[in-house]
């Protein structure tokens, strides 16, 4: 077992077990930092595939901005936030049942791919990745074009953001 | 490769010569090394904080006219020592209805959050922890893990004092992370690179915080936000809040918030250095010449590299022991409608120019980035005057008989 496969497999179980915790704990303040752990998992994991962009972004974006505007948003909330009531619903097994047959049909795919089981190639070494993402984002033949759909969407939001909060109260 | 020009690479070699000699496999020869190098690091970064506390105590006494501690040691050097020793044998309290578990888990947060900035941090060309090339993506990720240890901390104190100041700081984590993302794109431009030591070696001609003056002023006010402390220390601000997030907290948890925020400082100072001053490098060329080829020695650098943190540091402070706190509005007022447009226009700038100039000469280069920052700090002063001078005469024009018309009507 290498290096690797280890981490990997530390990853896996902090993620699942916290996503997880995610769903059970009955604390919403709780949940919202179990969240947390598991999308750092993520980010480890990118880490270890070498897209360390990928994985500082994850933390950027999912750690830094909207986990915790979750937590704000609990915060301002009650302060006792206990869900004391049942946490399963009667016909809870039919979603359990879609979901193992929605995992075996994933295991089946990947089983099936012919890059199973392979261990990643090595990197070699001279390539910026981060200048290759750079370059692709903005290049004509690459995502240039969905980089700017994103962006104006972004604006789009950012303009009514900026109108709604403007406050013209008539 | 010997000790002196490579002491970490020499003393890695060294051991995994020996540990290879007693039989352990390879890999495990390298895990180990690694770990002994980040234990090393952290009681590097931790020792420094010790000391820390008695520069922070020895400067704010000038500041203020005192002389600070000066009864144990000399010039009060142990004084530190018998804080630890205060910290460690108070009673650790817990308030009743905490969150146990978050509550311990905020100040090793703090401190987890500052202690991981160290990776980064390029003490020299040769003492580094790794040389990451979205380094600079790195410290807003890591202030994201600080903002996170307040939320935790002031949330599972179970006080209204805590959570106000926990509130208090995400308000201006989350506001002040915009112009530091900004301020930290102008020297990724200026270098061409995220990774700290393609800054560094960037700026061995010419210091960004020359071509960039504008870009390093944001820099320091947003980092300073960051980090909480004056004018921006409204999430512990004593006259209000008594202690924000940390009141609760006793003994060593209170005193990881501190040292945390003691160390925090210092990094900034460091990254300061790094990002605007050269680093461990910055002469100008000097070190290329034969007489000064000393100055390419790691130690010599880690030297310089600390001297210049320590300024950057020291300029924090002074800052701090000198401004009083800012309210909160304007406090939010200050970024939004003032740091984040200046910061996006010195990019806009900064990112044209830099293609615009890369024809001309260095020193055409140079002078150009230089005074087009003059030329927009002067018209943002001149607009911030105008601004000034408009609000004092629509304030003056109110008469008593119109403020009260103005009354009857509301």
């Amino acid at each position: 077992m290498t290096a690797d496969k280890i981490i990997f497999l530390l990853c896996a179980v902090l993620i699942l077990a916290s996503a997880l915790m995610v769903v059970t704990t009955r604390k919403l303040i709780h949940a919202a930092l179990w969240l947390v752990a598991a999308l750092f998992g993520v980010a480890i994991l990118y880490a270890v595939l070498q897209a360390s962009f990928l994985a500082v972004v994850q933390v950027v974006v999912y750690i830094g901005a909207i986990a915790i505007l979750f937590i704000f948003a609990v915060m301002l909330t009650r302060r006792e936030m206990l869900d004391k009531g049942v946490q399963t619903r009667s016909n809870w097994w039919l979603p359990a049942l879609l979901g193992l047959l929605i995992l075996a049909g994933l295991v089946f795919l990947i089983l099936g791919q012919p890059a199973f089981g392979r261990t990643a190639a090595e990197m070699p070494a001279g390539v910026d990745t981060l200048r290759n993402l750079g370059t692709a984002l903005v290049s004509p033949d690459a995502f240039v074009l969905p980089f700017e759909v994103a962006s104006v969407l972004l604006l789009a939001a950012l303009v009514g953001a900026v109108y709604i909060a403007s406050g013209k109260k008539e | 490769m010997n000790f002196l020009n490579d002491p970490i690479n020499f003393i890695a070699g060294w051991m995994h010569g020996l540990l290879t000699g007693w039989g352990l496999p390879d890999g495990l020869t390298t895990v180990i090394i690694y770990f002994i190098g980040i234990t090393v690091l952290i009681i590097f970064a931790m020792t420094l904080d010790i000391f820390l506390v008695w520069v922070e105590r020895k400067v704010v006494a000038r500041f203020q006219d005192r002389l600070g501690p000066n009864r144990i040691g000399p010039f009060g050097l142990i004084q530190p020592f018998a804080d630890i020793i205060k910290l460690i044998i108070k009673e650790d309290i817990t308030p009743a209805g905490a969150d146990k578990l978050l509550y311990n888990l905020g100040p090793v947060l703090a401190i987890a959050s500052v202690i991981i900035l160290w990776a980064i941090l390029p003490l020299s060309s040769k003492i580094f922890g790794v040389d990451l090339n979205v380094a600079v993506l790195y410290l807003v990720a890591a202030g994201a893990l600080g903002t996170l240890s307040i939320i935790v901390g002031g949330w599972a104190s179970n006080n209204k004092y805590a959570l106000l100041g926990a509130f208090r700081m995400v308000a201006n984590m989350i506001s002040y992370e915009i112009p530091m993302v900004v301020a930290l794109l102008i020297p990724t431009i200026l270098a061409d690179t995220m990774s700290v030591q393609g800054i560094t070696q960037a700026q061995s001609g010419m210091w960004f915080a020359i071509l960039s003056p504008l870009a390093l002023i944001i820099f320091l006010i947003s980092a300073i936000a960051e980090l909480g402390r004056s004018p921006f220390d409204l999430n512990e601000a004593e006259s209000e809040i008594v202690a924000g997030f940390h009141i609760e907290y006793t003994g060593m948890k209170f005193g990881l918030f501190y040292a945390g925020e003691l160390l925090h400082a210092f990094t900034f100072g460091g990254f300061i250095a790094v990002l605007f001053f050269g680093g461990y490098g910055g002469f100008f060329g000097l070190e290329k010449i034969g007489f000064f080829s000393w100055l390419n020695n790691p130690f010599v650098q880690a030297v310089v590299f600390l001297a210049k943190a320590l300024f950057g540091y020291w300029v924090i402070m002074w800052i701090k022991y000198s401004m009083p706190r800012i309210r909160i509005d304007h406090m939010l007022a200050f970024n939004w409608k003032f740091l984040t447009p200046l910061a996006l226009v010195v990019l806009v700038n900064t990112a044209i120019l830099s293609k615009v100039l890369a024809g001309l000469p260095n020193w055409g280069y140079v002078l150009g980035m230089f005074f087009s920052n003059i030329v927009i700090g002067f018209i943002t002063v001149e607009i911030l005057r105008a601004y000034g001078r408009k609000q004092r005469k629509a304030e003056a024009k109110l008469s008593p008989q119109s403020t009260q018309k103005q009354e009857q009507a509301a």
